[in-house]
Order: C-alpha cells, then structure tokens, then sequence
C-alpha cells in the first residue's frame, strides 16, 4: 500500500488525471461531468417553465434556437415534449444518480473505510469512461432529424415504441443506447463499492462503526445492482420493438403496454431510493457534526435505511395506481408504500434528535442539511396524498406529483449535494469554499426553491395535468395562470441563483483559503489524511478504534474524536457505538 | 396558496376530499412539529462559547415513540382509503343499473358512443360523438373505455375521475353526476404532440332533458359513425 503513495509521482498526466484509477480523482472527474448536466437539465427546465408562465410568447433570446425547436422563439409542441422528457432524464439519470453515487460513492467509500482504493481500481475507471460516452450520446440526440425523445422520462409505451405515435425516431432509440450503456457504468460501479465496502474495511471498522453516508452508499449500491439491469433489459427490449419489429409492448402485435410501465417502475421505484439515501446517509454525517453531537439512533438509522430499501421493491404498483392494473393490487401497494412512511419518519426524528441539545455551528454544509429535513419531511408528507389510492385517482398526473418529487429529489437530494459538496470540498481540493457567498447562495436558492415547487401544490389541487404544453386551451386551468407566471419567474431566479454556486465552486478551486486536514472538525477518517489525500490514502493502515459519531464525549477536551484515536481511559466515554 | 379542492359533482367527490382533507389535516399537524421543532432548536441550541453538546447516543422509549405513532396512523389511513378505492375503482363496484357508453380515445380526441334512446351499447340506435360525452344527472354512468394507439387518460377533475385507457385493454370507469352543467374532460397522460389540446366537454342534463336530448340525437344519426370500432 505505501508503495502505490510512491507510484503517483511516476505516472504520467494522462494517466493521473483522465484515465486515472484513484477513486478520489474519478470521484472529481464524476463531479465536474454531473455538474455540467445538472446545468443543463437546469437550463431545460427554464425552457419549459416560460412555456408553462408565458405560452406562446417568445423566449427572451429564443430566437437562437433552430427552426425545428422554437421558430421566433416559440417553443413547438413537439419540442416541448422533449425538454420534458429530457430535463427528467438529465436530472435523474446524469445529475442526481451520478452526483450521490458516482461522486461520494467513489470519493467517501475508500477514504471512510480506510482503504488505499476500491477493490477493482481500473473497472472503476471504466465506470466513468463508460458514463462519458453515454452522456455525450444523450446530448447528441437533441441533433438528430426528428428531434430528441419525447415520451417523458419514463418512456411509456406505445408512445415509445412506435415512431409513427410520437413522430421521434432517432432521438427515441438514442435515448435507450444511451440508458442501457450508463446502465452498464452504474453495475460496474455498484460491484465495485459492494465489494470494497465488505473487504477492505481497515481493521476496527466495524459494521456499526460504519458512518451512516458509508451504510447508505452500501445498501443504495445493492439497489443500483438489483436494479439497474431491469432496467436495461426493458430498455433493450423496447428497442427491439422500435427496430426489429418485435410486440413486446405493443398491443396490436399482441403485446401489453402495461408490462413496460411494471418493469421501469420495478426499477424506478428503488431508483427513487438510490436518488435519496446516499443523501439522507451524508446528512446525517453532517447534521452530527454541525450539532457537535452523536447521531441519535445510530442503530435505528442503519435499520431504517435497511427497511426502506427492502420496502422499496414492493411499492412500484403505486406509480400505476389509475393505469389499468387489477385494483385489489392497489391495495396492496397502497399498504406497502404507506409503510415507507414510518421508517422514513424514524429518520426526520432522529435527526431532529441529533440537534436537540447540540452546539449547533452554522457552516453551510449543516444550513444544507438543514434545508435537506426541513424540505425532505415536505416531499415526504405529500407523497401521503398520493399513496392513498382514492386521493391518487384526482392528484395523479398532475403539478401535485410535480412538486412532490421535486420537493424530494431538489429539496431533498440537490440540497444534500450542495452540502456534501460543500463539506467535503476541502478534502477534494485542498481549500475551501467561500462561507459568505455559500451562505448567500443556500439563502436565496431556499427562498426561490420554495417559492417555485409550494405553488406547485395549488395548481395540482385545481387539476393542473403536467406535461402539457399549454395550460390555456382548458377554461379550468385559466385563472392558475397568474400563479403559473408566478413560478416561471422564481424558477428563473433560482437558476440565477446557482451562478453564485459555480463562481463559488470555481473560485475556491485556485484562490480559497487552504483548508487544513480537518476544518470542519470531525471524526471521519479522510480528516486524519492531507488534503487532497496522496494516492494509495493512508501512508499506514488506520486503526479504528470508535463509532463515527464521538462528538462531544466525555474526557476529551476537544468536542470531537477522530475515529482512529487510541483508545479512552476505561469508563470515559462510551465506546463502540 | 389555495389548498381548497374545487367544487366536486360525483357521488363519490365527497368521499375522496374527505379523505385529502384528512391527510391535509394528520400531515399538517406532523408538518407544524417538524419545522417548528427544528426552528427552535436551531435557535436553542446554537453555538454559544462554553457550552457543550449532550454526549447521548438516543433512546430506545422515543425510538419507539416515533416508530409506533405513525405506524399506527398509516395504516389506519390505509384501511379507510382501501373502502373508498373498492367503492370507487374495485372490479365489483360498478353498479347494475350503470348506463353505458364506449369511449375510444386515438391521437387527439375522443370518440364517445352513446347508448341512445334503449340505454344499451351495441344496438342499431348507439351514436357517436367526437370529443362529446352527454349524460343524465344522478343516474350512475359506466364508460368502456379504450384506445386505439398509445395510452391515454380520462380525467374528469369536478367528477375526480382519472383512468388511463390502454391500448388492448377494455377497462371500465363508473361515475354519477350529481350537478347538471358542463365539465371539462381532458387528457392526463402524455400521449404525443397534441396532448395538451386533447380535451373534450362533459354534459351533464337533467333526466327529461337528457331522454328527450337521446332521442332527437339518435334520430338525427340514424347509423352509428363509420369507422369507430369498440
């Protein structure tokens, strides 16, 4: 292991920073790559916002677009179908999912274990150069004849499978090449943190000695396995039905739609998991140290995180509850997804737990995960409403579900990722972000996310269906334009909002204050290391002798105990939690 | 923000708002906790130069506490939205004396047959009507409802019903109108380009209106259009 800390200085740019095999470069290669989709799927978004706030009127600057997509500015119909479908798959897909389990999967899983590496070095390194491809293959469909998919994020079929339904051909079939050969970067990932995480733990690393990010990068990774592959084999055969004339979900050759919908959701309801536990494990890393307390529950943390995975392969009916599925299986899938809520309840009180009677410090990773409970228990409270089956018969498809998810997966992911990033920023780069304009930035993008997604609510209470291109062809839906205009502008400004986070990002990067080997003061093991840490990690192995979470102990003067300090005095403190 | 359902005109509105109003209410209480829990806290418990934080690592009583409370609650929520739903959407709920009408729904419209003057589909007085569905105050309706190429969704918001019809499933979809007026009908599911503008006019007519309504329809249309086929 030492020897490889002597290697880095022999390899060669390339091999060092592009087709690098250290888990803490592909980590950063993996965030710079999902940041530039977040930016786009952002910028999607704002598209299809101005349509919602001021239909038929050209975009400011629209006129920049192709004839095909926005003559004079004006979005097309078919167009708008795609931002839809696009901004969705982005953001799923190659913002979120990669941000969580491609950025700290890599960068957290070796450094918090006390590996030198993963297990599988270079298929690490294919993971990302598998993702790069498939990402760029996404982009390259906005450019084909005919235009990028337009049949939602969730692909339905027939809409789908036959070109002459949704008038895309190409862009339909890039949008499955594309799906099926990221689904392969995320297996390759996933063996590769299931493996590291059972073997290469440093001795003393118990499992209860795990930091609750490491247990939910763990159990997510198992998700991404299991799932992923039903995934792109339903991919697959849907393409074999686009090109080689098979029915598999085409009911005039004697196929059933219906299947489509249960195998994506079979894999798109524990995808909704790996898109929020790797979030809800990092918060809870930093609500401890932010409150300078162990996490409260520690055990009932790993065991809800355990039962919400388990929970999630048996609720994928209730994305399909008004779809035509036998209604006693509603029922059922109304019970188990009713269930999610307990644990999920479990977490928000530990947390809440956790900052009772703290020495709460304010660092803007902490307001982020602030911001991530106070926002998460939103998104998890309306998905109430829509787990009852009779409530869901009227919410269903409409901006109720809009503000759902995106209370979840923005409220609740994406400010758990600015945090997390934020936090483990120094590690990465060796210096910090600016408090003052992080602070500024999580301020305004708390205001402006609230004053976008609440109103949401509103218009699915009135009705509002989503997905459509323009709100003014119904009377019901015409006095909710105000308020859609209303959205259309926060929307803008929390985009605008997001410049300060990248200036801040970039910025840091050359001229931040040089961060230290600890400046949060915590306990992990990546804080006993420089930063950046040297290739292979730890010079020695670590030795860990307690919980993640010593904060604040008795007999220590510091508030806080690296976990690989040498043992306390008998009877100060109280170890192995 | 309005969180005030619109006015409802089915029998079975009033079952479904009571139930969001109780969600409203259960998730509004454990909403209020939460953040005003976390607000205070956040002021509490600030950093202060010499204070220390409370060395604990939880407690099993209030594990168990927050772990029951809300068991209890969904599943309670459960088992009375499982009733509603039997009532509403189970494959036994549509009542015997149902007045039926196919609906075929096909890139952008809908195709609505009604059952004319015998109240029977599939009999030489049926008509059809595009994006037009005509029926009598409180007397339950039933819709056959299909679709010819890909998945669509039968959203009458004032009714609260929401079905998807699919492609070579026949499903059925059961309402009473307990308002005469006109209701809007749209499309809920992506269904291509035209998705957004695939709406239609639901009308609701008193009974003596409505058989007089049937009849001069069905004499007007003597054969059902050509070329909608169940």
């Amino acid at each position: 292991m030492t020897t490889a800390a002597a290697d880095a200085h022999e390899l060669s740019f390339v091999r060092k920073y592009i087709f690098s095999t250290d888990h803490k470069i592909i980590g950063i290669q993996f965030l710079l790559m999902s940041l530039v989709f977040l930016f786009v799927g952002g910028l999607l978004a704002m598209l299809v916002r101005w349509q919602q706030g001021f239909p038929n009127e050209p975009i400011p600057g629209g006129g920049v677009l192709p004839e095909t997509m926005a003559p004079g500015g004006i979005l097309l119909p078919e167009f708008y179908n795609s931002l839809v479908t696009m901004h969705g798959t982005f953001m799923v897909f190659f913002a979120i999912m990669p941000l969580l389990v491609g950025v700290f999967g890599n960068y957290l899983i070796p450094l918090k274990i006390g590996a030198p590496d993963m297990a599988f070095p270079r298929l690490n390194m294919w993971s990302f150069w598998i993702a790069v491809p498939a990402g760029t293959l996404m982009l390259a469909g906005f450019f084909v004849e005919g235009g990028h998919a337009a049949a939602g994020w969730t692909s339905y079929a027939p809409l789908s499978a036959v070109s002459e339904y949704s008038g895309v051909s190409a862009g339909q079939k890039i949008w499955l090449l594309s799906i099926a050969i990221l689904g392969l970067s995320s297996i390759l990932g996933a063996t590769n943190y299931i493996t590291t995480v059972v073997n290469l733990r440093a001795p003393g690393m118990t499992w209860f000695r795990l930091p609750l990010s490491i247990w939910a990068l763990f159990i997510t990774a198992i998700l991404v396995l299991l799932a992923i592959p039903i995934l792109s084999g339903a991919a697959i055969m849907l393409f074999f039905d686009q090109t080689l004339g098979t029915h598999f979900f085409d009911a005039t050759g004697g196929g059933q739609p219906l299947l489509w919908q249960h195998l994506f959701w079979y894999f798109g309801h524990p995808e909704v998991y790996i898109l929020i536990l790797p979030a809800m494990g990092m918060v809870s890393d930093i609500i401890a140290n932010g409150s300078r307390k162990p996490v409260f529950g520690y055990h009932s943390m790993v065991y809800a995180i355990i039962a919400i995975a388990f929970l999630g392969w048996i609720v994928w009916g209730h994305h399909m509850f008004q779809s035509g599925m036998n209604p006693t299986l509603g029922t059922g899938f109304m019970i188990s997804t009713l269930l999610i809520a307990v644990p999920s309840a479990i977490k928000v009180f530990n947390w809440m737990g956790t900052m009772w009677e703290g020495n709460l410090r304010f660092h803007v990773p902490m307001l982020h995960g602030i911001a991530f409970v106070t926002m998460f228990v939103i998104g998890g409270l309306s998905g109430i409403f829509m787990a009852s089956t009779p409530v869901d018969i009227y919410i269903h498809d409409t901006y109720f579900i809009v503000a759902h998810i995106h209370y979840v997966l923005f409220g609740g992911s994406l400010f758990a990722i600015f945090g997390a990033v934020t936090f483990w920023y120094p590690k990465m780069f060796g210096r910090l972000m600016n408090p003052f304009w992080g602070k500024v930035h999580w301020a305004l993008t708390f205001v402006f996310f609230n004053c976008t997604f609440f109103p949401m609510h509103t218009l699915g209470v009135y009705g509002h269906m989503r997905r459509i291109y323009d709100p003014t062809q119904y009377e019901f839906l015409k006095p909710l334009m105000g308020l859609n205009k209303f959205i259309t502008i926060s929307a803008l400004l929390l985009f605008a909002s997001q410049i300060i986070f990248v200036v801040n990002f970039v910025w840091g990067w050359f001229w931040g204050a040089k961060a230290g080997n600890n400046p949060w003061e915590d306990n992990g093991l990546e804080w006993t290391l420089p930063s950046p840490p040297a290739h292979g990690n730890f010079a020695t192995v670590p030795i860990v002798h307690h919980g993640p979470y010593e904060f604040s102990a008795p007999g220590v003067t510091e508030d806080y105990l690296p976990q690989n300090h040498p043992p306390l005095q008998v009877g100060a403190g109280k170890e192995g939690r | 923000m309005e969180w005030i359902l619109p006015k409802g005109a089915s029998t079975f509105a009033g079952d479904i708002d009571f139930l969001y109003y109780l969600i409203l209410v259960i998730t509004g209480i454990a909403f209020i906790v939460v953040e005003v829990g976390i607000l205070w806290f956040a002021i509490r418990y600030r950093a202060r130069p010499g204070r220390r934080a409370r060395y604990t690592h939880g407690s099993l009583r209030a594990e168990v506490i927050w772990t029951a409370i809300p068991a209890v609650t969904v599943v309670a929520l459960g088992i009375m939205s499982g009733g509603v739903w039997n009532d509403i959407k189970g494959r036994n709920s549509v009542p015997a004396e149902a007045l039926p009408y196919r609906v075929m729904a096909r890139q952008f419209e809908w195709h609505v047959t009604h059952p004319g003057p015998d109240g029977a589909l599939d009999t030489p007085d049926d008509f059809t009507i595009r994006n037009q569905l005509h029926i009598p105050v409180g007397r339950p309706v039933v819709v056959h409802l299909g679709a010819e190429d890909v998945i669509h969704s039968f959203f009458v918001p004032a009714f609260r019903v929401k079905q998807d019809a699919v492609p070579g499933m026949h499903i059925r979809v059961w309402f009473e109108a307990t308002e005469v007026g006109a209701f809007e009908l749209a499309c809920a599911e992506l269904c291509g380009l035209g998705h957004y503008r695939m709406g239609a006019m639901v009308t609701v007519h008193e009974a003596n209106e409505f058989s007089e309504w049937t009849v001069n329809q069905a004499a007007a249309r003597t054969t059902a259009t050509p070329g909608v086929t169940p």
